[in-house]
C-alpha cells in the first residue's frame, strides 16, 4: 500500500473509531433511550421550557414509518455517494486516458506538435488544446509550462475535446 | 441541527427567513456565474453538493449519548466560497424538509442561516486565516471544516434560546441547555467531519489538481510559472 493510501485508510479508521467509541463505552447508558437524535432532544427541551408551546405547522409529508424514513435517509446518502464516486471515477478514467494518449503521442508526433500547440495557446489562452496538444504535453513540456493547468489537466481537456 | 417543522414561533421563523434570503439569492447568482464562466466546474460543484448530501444523512452516535450528523459544508465553502455553499446547503435542507420531515419549511430560513450561511462563512474564514498564517493546506482544511460544522450547531442553539428563553434564567440559561444538546454532542462529530473533508481534499489533490489550482486552493508551480509567463 502506498503512503497516500495508508494515510487515507488511517483517516477513515479514526472517523470509524470516533463513531463507535461512544457506543462501545456505553455513553448513552444514563439515558432512558440511548442515542436518540439531538433534534428530538431539542424538541423535548422546548416542551420543558415552554410547556404550552404547540408546533403551529406540520410537515407536508411525513414518512409513514421509521423504516421508510431510514430508507429515505439511505437514499440520500446513496445519491451523494453515487455522485462522489462518479466524479472520482471519471477523473481517474480521464487521467488514465490522458496518460495513455500522452504515451502514444510521444512516439507518433513529438516535435511536430509543439509549435502548433504553442501558437494555439498564445492565441486563445488556456486549455484550448487540440489533437496536437496531446503530443506537446508528453513530447516536451514547454506547453505545460505556459498553461495554467497541470500537465495532466490540459491533457484531459485535449482528449475530451470539450474545450477544443 | 435541524429545528423541526413548526418549532419556531412564526415571528422568529419569518425573521430568519428574511435574514437568509439575500444570502441564498446572492448565492444563486454566484453559482450561475461560476457555471457560466467555468463550465468544467459543474462536476466538482456536483461533488461538493454530494458531499453535503452524504454527510448530512450520516447520523452518528456521540459522547453525550445522543446522535447527530455532520453538515459537510466546509468543503464546498473552501472550494467555491461561501455564497455558493448557501445554495447547495439550502437544497440539501429542502430535500430533507420535503421528503424526510427532517427540519421543515417554516424553519428552513433558520436552518439555512445556521447550516448554509454561518457554517460556510465561519469555516471559510477559519481556513483563510490558517492559510494566511502559513498553516499547511490540510491543517487549514481540517479546522475550516471543523469550525463550519461546530458553528452551525452553535447558531442553532442560539436560535432556539432566543425563541424559548428559560423562564428563570432567560436566554443564557436556555442557551446553556440547547448548547448542551447540540454543541457538545457535535464536538467529536466536527472532528469526524474535519477528517473526512481532509480525506476528500487529499483525493481531489490527486485527481483534480488543475481544478484546485484554478479555484486558488492549490497555488501550484504551474500557476506561478503561468503568471511569470504572463508578466513577461
Amino acid at each position: 500500500m502506498s503512503r497516500n493510501a495508508k494515510i487515507n485508510t488511517l483517516l477513515l479508521l479514526v472517523v470509524a473509531a470516533l463513531a463507535v467509541l461512544p457506543l462501545a463505552l456505553g455513553l448513552g447508558d444514563h439515558k432512558e433511550e440511548p442515542f436518540t437524535g439531538a433534534d428530538a432532544e431539542a424538541e423535548t427541551a422546548i416542551t420543558e421550557l415552554q410547556p404550552d408551546y404547540e408546533p403551529w405547522f406540520s410537515p407536508l409529508y411525513e414518512p409513514p414509518s421509521g423504516e421508510i424514513e431510514s430508507a429515505l435517509f439511505a437514499l440520500q446518502a446513496a445519491l451523494g455517494a453515487g455522485v462522489l464516486a462518479y466524479y472520482f471515477g471519471l477523473r481517474r478514467g480521464r487521467r488514465q486516458g490522458a496518460a495513455r494518449a500522452g504515451a502514444a503521442g510521444t512516439e507518433a508526433t513529438g516535435t511536430e506538435g509543439v509549435p502548433a500547440a504553442a501558437e494555439a495557446d498564445t492565441k486563445t489562452g488556456i486549455g484550448t488544446g487540440t489533437g496536437a496538444g496531446i503530443g506537446a504535453d508528453a513530447g516536451t513540456g514547454t506547453r505545460t509550462g505556459s498553461d495554467s493547468g497541470a500537465g495532466a489537466a490540459s491533457g484531459v481537456r485535449a482528449v475530451d475535446g470539450r474545450d477544443a | 441541527m435541524h429545528i423541526a417543522e413548526g418549532y419556531l414561533p412564526p415571528v422568529h421563523a419569518a425573521a430568519w427567513g428574511v435574514a437568509s434570503a439575500p444570502f441564498v439569492v446572492h448565492g444563486v447568482r454566484a453559482l450561475t456565474r461560476e457555471v457560466r464562466s467555468n463550465p468544467e466546474s459543474t462536476l466538482l460543484l456536483g461533488a461538493s453538493g454530494a458531499f453535503t448530501f452524504v454527510l448530512s444523512a450520516l447520523k452518528l452516535p456521540s459522547v453525550t449519548g445522543s446522535c447527530s450528523h455532520p453538515t459537510g459544508t466546509g468543503l464546498g465553502a473552501i472550494l467555491f466560497r461561501p455564497p455558493i455553499m448557501a445554495v447547495l446547503g439550502t437544497i440539501t435542507l429542502l430535500f430533507q424538509a420535503l421528503l424526510l420531515a427532517h427540519g421543515g419549511l417554516t424553519t428552513l430560513g433558520a436552518n439555512a442561516f445556521s447550516m448554509a450561511i454561518v457554517g460556510p462563512w465561519a469555516g471559510y474564514g477559519t481556513y483563510v486565516l490558517f492559510r494566511r498564517f502559513g498553516a499547511p493546506l490540510m491543517v487549514a482544511v481540517f479546522f475550516g471544516a471543523f469550525v463550519a460544522d461546530l458553528s452551525t450547531y452553535c447558531v442553532t442553539s442560539v436560535q432556539l434560546a432566543l425563541a424559548f428563553p428559560d423562564p428563570g434564567s432567560g436566554v443564557p440559561g436556555a442557551l446553556a441547555k440547547f448548547g448542551g444538546i447540540f454543541a457538545v454532542t457535535q464536538i467529536p462529530l466536527a472532528v469526524s467531519e474535519g477528517l473526512l473533508t481532509v480525506l476528500v481534499m487529499r483525493l481531489l489533490t490527486q485527481s483534480s489538481k488543475g481544478d484546485l489550482i484554478r479555484l486558488g486552493v492549490l497555488a501550484g508551480r504551474t500557476a506561478e510559472r503561468h503568471e511569470g509567463a504572463a508578466a513577461r
